[in-house]
Order: structure tokens, then sequence, then C-alpha cells
């Protein structure tokens, strides 16, 4: 997993509340044999009409939110199945932090094995950050994990809570497979121990 | 101090690191991969830029999609879904450098039969695969279990799984079988009496005379379905048959090397002494040849009986036996051996290979599948296929009517061309009869091979012990 660095991005509003894993990624999407490729039809069923045409009142399709890393969205965002092709979809389509009154438990642990930041805030400040999202591309958003912060183009900032193991792995890019790494010395010595004990293996 | 049961003593000897809160590093010895589940996982690898720690453990294998019919070897897999797996298997495999059994290959099959048919499972190693029916290879006294795609992905960088461990439970069978009862029997019979959830946060250790005097093949049908009884995995421990069938095998240890795993495969046993979390005692005389009724194999009993009322069961199974009886479309009082059957299906990781093969031809030799039922044999592997032509088994069964395929999971899972219709009724000797596991409303009746075979000659459910 990527480390996940200051990050400072365009921010998309979508108020919308339950926006839920099927609208994240329709099911039609989920036979596939990759994780990556899924970005061009995160959010599919509101963001192209029947023919396949972009929709152009939809947030991601409009010129200034082209580059969206951050979203600001509705309560309870995520809601729905355990499958991970939602996180995977938001991923690869670039967005690295979610921020929102609430998310769906399952959803919110797979952000964190995906690489995405979900932030959790109070109703009032997540209404100061959707006003500023919609002022498009010129209005830049400054996530810092490590100060645990959320800074408007204005200067405004608001800190937020996140689990400090979850932040470790989220700074050092650790997923499950990354922090079992760190224990290669463990690894490799029970290897050597084994290729002298049961050779035959 | 207790003394140890042989998981305890297998898990011991594979702790890499151990975490404060139990949490353990277990090594795995064995990665069996297979076309559906390791896609996202081979990718994940690509994305973070890492490779396959132990390549030469790792042994991949294309089974679940792959068609079985004869003229699978000209070509190409129809469902294009099905071909991108199968083809991103063969690029993974061969960018990555695993031992790999392509389609074209004959010891190509059922991942979890090539496994021990190549002597890559071994007594004390630890095995998984993306697929929870790993814990067939516990026959060999391995600690085996399936795993989910994550978890392949975790396996494949450094050879290890984070596992907590489970409990134990000691399940004994004692005395002999009746003549007509199976492995498929024994181990039916014991979800029978666990429950589906029964095994949940166990391993299971099969022990008793009944067990000792199966064969290899009986002893991996009885393990395969540990899963369905809940349970992380099955073992048996093993003894002189474990080691007659693996000595020789291409992959297992030769000369000094044989030497050196012998003395440790000896010491591979649960202690006289050993703790058990739960003990459960089945009396081999008393099993019965049992299929069954409903959608949950736990829905089991003997042929002799009739098709259970929903009120007889207590809580929740009420309900779920009403639907099961729906879906199944059976009435209450019904004898089983009045269901009729359309089709038959003899195959699977459960009951695919020889020995499996060798009941189905005594039971049908000579005989015709009864008219209007499809019926077909699908061998676990080609080497499987290869021996039963040898063994003039495949002449009987395609002399009594039943179609004779290629090796793959075929009617076991609808994911490839060998389905049920809705509606269509099969006596199958795989190991779920979950709604639409065979095919879409299709109904499942789960039973050993002699009983599908007796089945498929009367067209209906058969006490095989009446059957001439
Ligand atoms: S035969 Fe059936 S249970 Fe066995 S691996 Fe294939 S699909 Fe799974």
């Amino acid at each position: 997993m990527d480390k996940f660095e200051k990050l400072t991005g365009i921010a998309a509003p979508m108020p919308l509340v339950n926006i839920d894993t099927d609208m994240i990624i329709p099911k039609g999407f989920l036979k596939t044999i990759k994780r990556t490729g899924l970005g061009v039809n995160l959010f599919d069923e509101m963001r192209y009409d029947r023919e396949g045409n972009e929709i152009p009142d939809f947030v991601l399709n409009q010129p200034q939110y082209r580059e969206t890393q951050i979203l600001v969205a509705g309560e309870n965002f995520g809601c729905g199945s355990s499958r991970e092709h939602a996180p995977w979809a938001i991923a690869d389509f670039g967005i690295k932090a979610i921020i929102s009154t609430s998310f769906a438990d399952i959803f919110y642990n797979n952000c964190f094995k995906n690489g995405i930041l979900p932030i959790v805030l109070p109703q009032e400040q997540v209404d100061v950050l959707m006003k500023d999202a919609e002022k498009g591309s010129n209005a830049r958003m400054i996530v810092d994990l490590e100060e645990q912060t959320v800074t408007t183009s204005d200067g405004e900032s608001f800190s937020f809570e996140v689990d400090s193991f979850r932040k470790h792995c989220l700074l050092n890019g650790l997923d499950d497979i990354g922090l079992t790494m760190e224990k290669k010395p463990s690894i490799d010595a029970f290897e050597a121990k084994a290729s002298q004990e049961r050779p035959w293996v | 101090m207790a003394g140890k049961t042989l998981y305890d003593k297998i898990w011991d000897a594979h702790v890499a690191h151990e975490a404060d809160d139990g949490t353990c590093l277990l090594y795995i010895d064995r990665h069996l991969v297979h076309e559906v589940t390791s896609p996202q996982a081979f990718e994940g690898l690509r994305l973070a830029g890492r490779k396959v720690h132990a390549p030469d453990k790792t042994i991949a294998v294309p089974d679940h999609n792959v068609p079985t019919t004869l003229d699978r070897i000209n070509g190409v897999i129809e469902n294009e879904e099905s071909r991108i797996q199968v083809d991103a298997l063969d690029t993974n495999a061969k960018e990555f450098g695993l031992h790999y059994y392509p389609v074209s290959d004959v010891r190509q099959g059922i991942v979890h039969i090539v496994g021990p048919e190549q002597g890559w499972t071994l007594p004390g190693m630890t095995v998984v695969c993306g697929d929870s029916h790993t814990a067939t290879h516990g026959a060999f006294g391995a600690l085996a279990h399936g795993i989910g795609t994550s978890e392949v992905e975790h396996v494949l960088a450094t050879q290890t799984l984070i596992q907590k461990k489970s409990k134990n439970m000691k399940v004994e069978v004692t005395g002999k079988l009746k003549p007509g009862v199976t492995a498929k029997d024994i181990t039916l019979a014991v979800i029978g009496r666990t429950g589906t959830a029964g095994g949940t946060g166990y391993v299971i250790e099969y022990c008793g005379e009944a067990i000792r005097d199966l064969s290899m093949e009986g002893r991996m049908t009885v393990c395969n379905m540990a899963i369905e009884g809940g349970a992380r995995a099955g073992l048996i421990a093993p003894d002189e048959k474990t080691f007659e069938y693996v000595n020789g095998r291409p992959h297992a240890p030769k000369g000094a090397q044989w030497e050196a795993a012998m003395n440790w495969w000896k010491t591979l046993r649960s202690d006289e002494d050993a703790h058990w979390d739960l003990v459960i005692t089945l009396k081999g005389e008393e099993i019965e040849p049992v299929v069954t009724w409903g959608t949950s194999p736990e829905d089991v009993l003997p042929i002799s009986s009739v098709v259970p009322a929903p009120e007889s069961f207590k809580g929740g199974k009420v309900d779920a036996a009403k639907r099961a009886l729906e879906y199944m479309d059976l009435k209450p009082g019904m004898p089983l051996s009045d269901i009729k059957i359309d089709t038959v299906f003899i195959g699977s990781c459960t009951n695919g290979r020889i020995e499996d093969l060798r009941e189905v031809a005594k039971i049908v030799d000579g005989k015709k599948v009864a008219d209007g039922v499809r019926a077909m044999i699908v061998p676990g592997s080609g080497l499987v296929r290869a021996q039963a032509e040898e063994e003039g088994l495949a002449e009987i069964f395609e002399a009594a009517g039943f179609e004779w395929r290629l090796a793959g999971c075929s009617m076991c899972l609808a994911m490839n061309p060998d389905q049920l219709a809705p509606g269509e009724r099969c006596a199958s000797t795989s190991n779920r009869n979950f709604e639409g596991r065979q095919g879409y409303k299709g109904r499942t009746h789960l039973m050993s091979p002699a009983m599908a075979a007796a089945a498929a000659v009367t067209g209906h459910l058969t006490d095989v012990r009446t059957f001439n």
C-alpha cells in the first residue's frame, strides 16, 4: 500500500445521504479479475446514462472535479454489502480521503485496508467543508493525517479522531502484508530452522 | 502438563511468530491455488511490487471453471468470464514461476485431488488454498484449511497466515461399518449429529477403528466435509496406510529424506493424555447409508427413513425445514427411497477418486442407467481418468449409459457449463446441497458414490443394501 502522505487536493461535494455500495460500484462490475480498473465505473449509475454517456450534472463529470482526491459526503456513507470492490473503485479513481458524519462499519474498515482515510466529523464542520468543496478546483483542501486535521481553502481547521494503530498503518503504508513483512526476520529464522529439521518440505 | 493433540503438535511446529495477544504467524508449507479466488491476490502483489515468497511451495491448477466435455481439448472456454479467469491463472503461474498443471496436462484436476496425488500433501504439513474444501488434505495428518482472497495474497507474499489457535475436538467412530456403508456416510452422519455449526471454532481429529479401517481415499472423503460441520479443519493421524500412499509419489521425499520424514511422521499422533475441548463418539455399526433431504448438509437421514415433518424440529429450524421442503418439493412422510431423480452426478473433491469410481463400477456393471435419467461421471483428475480407463471401469460406465467426462469440479458448483436446470433433481456425490449450488433452482440430494450409482439404475433414491 502507498503511504498516506499529507494530502492537498480537490474536494468534491456529495451531500446525498446513505450512499450504498451498489451506488459506489454496481453489481455488474464484480466479475472482474482485478482490483484496479474499477475507477471508470465508480458511481456508474449516477455518472452515466443507459447509453454510457456522461451525465454532465454529476459532480465528478464536471471539469473542476475530475481530479477529485477528497469526497465530502452525506451521512452513512458506504452502507450495503461487505464487498471490497467499493473501496477498490474509490481508490482506483484516485480518491484518498472521504469526509462524512458517519460511515457504514464494514466499509469504514475496508477503507483502511485499501489506503483510504475515512474521516468522521460533526455535522456543522461537515457543512463548512461541504461549502468549501462546492468552490471547485481553485479551492484545495488539506488533509493532514499526522496532525489529524482537515483544513479548508480559507485556512479554517478541524481536528479528527483516528485509531492510533490504523493511523500508524496508513502513514507507513502498511497493510496486513506490510505488517507481516516487518516480522520478516522471524519468518527467515523459522525457514532456516525448518529447512534443517524438515528438509523434505 | 497435559499431552498434546495432533493439531497442537502441527501447530507448534509451524509458529513463526507469536504476538502478546496470542495472534500467530503460521508458516505455510504448501499453498494450492486455483483460478477463481486468486486473480485479485496476484493483482495485489503486482500493484505493491511484491513477489511470491516461495514459488516452489505454491501449486496452481484450474478446476472450478473448466468444461469437462471431451471437446474441451480443441480449445476455448466459451464462457468469457471463465476463460478470463483460467487465462489469468495461466499468466500468473508462469510469471511468478509456480508449479502449474494447465488444462492440457494429464495431471490437471480438482486441486484437492491433484495435491495428494502428486505428493505435495504430506503428513505434518500446513496446507492452505483459497477454497473451503482444503480440509481434504487433513486425511494425511496435515493441518489444512481454506482461506479468503486477501489471505491468499498474504500467503503468496509472506508464506505465512495470521491465525489464532482453534479448539480441539475429537470425533471417534468406533467398531466396524456394516456392508454398504462408506466414508461418505460417516462424514454425513457426523454432520447430522453436530449440525453445520457444531464444529465452529474447532479443529476436528477423526479417530477410532472405523476411521483406521478406511483407505486414504475414504479418509479424504471424511476430512473433506469437516468444513460442512463448521470446523476450521479435519485431521486423521498418519499411519502405515498413509505412508504407503505417499511413498513414491512425484513430490514425496526419497532415500535418506524419506527416512528422516518417517521418523517425524511416526510421532504425529495425539498423546494419550491430550486435552480435548469436546469429544463426540459414534458407533460405526449403527451408521446406515444416508441421503440428504433438505438444503443443508445437516439435513441428513438414513435412506430407510421418511421425509421429516418441519414440526419435528425445534426453534428456527422449523421454518428452515419448511423452506427446504418447499424448495426441494417434498412432502413429509414420503419414504426417501420413493424420491425420483432426473440426474446423477458422480465426482467432486469429496468423491472423485479411483476408489469411488471402483465402487460405482461394482454397482452398475452390466446394468443400465434408468430411462430419462442423465448420469455423468467426472473423475477428479486426469490421472484418475487414465487409471479408470486402464482398469476397464470406463467401459463399464459407458456401457451402462453414463457420460464419461474429463476432470474438473463440474456439477459440484454452478460455475461451468455442467448445471442443473430449474426444478431438476440430482443424486450427487458432492458436498453441498445449498439452494442453487448445482444450478439455479436445482435440487440436490447428497450421498455416497455407491448410493448415487444405485439411484442412476433405478431412477429413484435407493438403499444400496437391498439393490441387486
Ligand atoms: S469439487 Fe466442488 S467442493 Fe471441491 S473444490 Fe471443486 S467446487 Fe469446491
